[in-house]
């Protein structure tokens, strides 16, 4: 490579490298942040400080959905498979909140009773696609 | 095989050749492209089957990742272009960056769009700030960038190499698009087909998906080739070349 296109090529690196190492600082600054979710061990591990609303991400446990007969109040619990937290939420549910998949609880912790007061529920759906009759042929 | 290759890039660069070759080759793409997004869509909208945990309101998904694949592709082919304009101060890859960016843009839109229709129902919001909805909302804005620095110029090169610089600035924001599901806890599920093998789509539903998105790289190719003739005439609309080429027709 003649000599002027090498040094332009190095200028491009340069941009490149740049712009790379104020990404990674940013980064580094908002660390912490980055995360949508805390897993309920994260939430043992470190309790949440103030009053501030956090999120609870993981699966909803098998067989822990109450469900009020008289209100839209719901109660369950969200597993990482070590830890689980109690949560209870008031209105409609995600179309893909079920049992044993995973879900993402808007709410105020209670730190004495490691459970989440939810005003808001996200479902988080997995990356599997399969047919309706298939998974039913699966399940017999 | 490099004689080749490096001719292959000499007249790559040559305007004219380039007008000549994209005139025979546009409609011949336009046939593809058109047709493959037809066929896919009444394809995974009509025929493929219904999806176990979502229904049918996972058929969006033969819109939305067409369309975000596509829109990453074109920012990553652009700053080849702006290193290629950039050291070599090659005209072809200034005409490249500016008729592609707003065709990225587009798509970048398209996908962000179709990712909040679907999150609405699914997830229960149009939208989260997580890691892979904020990086892509970024890559967004790079391309309106691009697209807004072309005018702040006089002088043609002069915005060719400063959209280059920013072209180069945004490709770092590219991996983290590609990587956030994989780094971070995000709403967003990871990938489901990758390219070293393995999808977790059943082949049903894969195979309009694939078709769908071939159509839309199809149709990227098809469309930036139109506009990069469309630049390529308003920029030469004075030289020999040019004049001798209207005035034949």
């Amino acid at each position: 490579m003649k000599q002027h296109r090498l040094k332009r090529l190095y200028g491009v690196l340069f941009i490149v490298f740049c712009s790379a190492l104020a990404f990674v600082l940013v980064y580094l600054a908002i660390r912490d942040n980055v995360n949508l979710f805390y897993s309920p061990s994260d939430l043992f591990e470190n309790p949440p400080q103030g009053r501030n609303a956090i999120r609870a991400g993981g699966l909803v446990e098998i067989g822990s959905v109450r469900r009020a007969t008289d209100s839209l109040e719901i109660e369950f619990i969200i597993t990482d498979l070590k830890k689980s937290i109690a949560v209870n939420y008031t209105g409609i549910l995600p179309d893909l909140f079920k049992e044993n998949a995973g879900v993402v609880a808007t709410g105020y912790f209670d730190k004495s009773k490691m459970s989440l007061d939810a005003y808001q529920i996200l479902a988080k759906h997995d990356e599997n696609y399969v047919p309706k009759e298939v998974k039913k042929a699966l399940e017999k | 095989m490099f004689q080749v290759l490096k001719n292959f890039y000499h007249k790559l660069g040559s305007f004219p050749w380039f007008y000549k070759i994209s005139g025979k080759v546009i409609p011949i793409v336009g046939f593809f492209s058109i047709s493959l997004i037809v066929i896919s869509s009444i394809w995974g909208l009509f025929f493929s089957p219904t999806d176990a945990v979502q229904g049918d309101v996972y058929r969006i998904i033969y819109f939305h990742v067409p369309a975000v694949s596509v829109s990453q592709v074109i920012y990553y082919s652009m700053s080849v272009a702006a290193a290629v304009f950039l050291i070599w101060r090659m005209k072809m890859a200034g005409v490249y960056i500016k008729s592609l960016a707003p065709i990225g843009a587009a798509f970048t839109f398209i996908g962000l769009l179709s990712g909040a229709i679907w999150g609405q129902p699914t997830w229960g919001t149009w939208w989260v700030w997580d890691a892979r909805l904020t990086s892509t909302l970024v890559l967004f804005l790079f391309y309106l960038a691009i697209i807004g620095m072309q005018s702040t110029f006089t002088s043609r090169k002069s915005a060719d190499t400063a959209v280059s610089i920013i072209t180069l600035v945004g490709v770092v924001n590219l991996p983290i698009v590609k990587k956030s599901v994989d780094w971070w806890n995000t709403l967003h599920q990871p990938a489901s087909i990758s390219i070293s093998g393995g999808s977790s789509i059943s082949s049903e539903m894969l195979i309009p998906l694939l078709l769908s998105i071939l159509g839309v790289y199809l149709f990227v190719f098809f469309t930036g080739l139109l506009f990069m003739r469309a630049e390529i005439s308003s920029r030469e609309q004075n030289k020999e070349w040019f004049k001798k080429l209207s005035s034949n027709n």
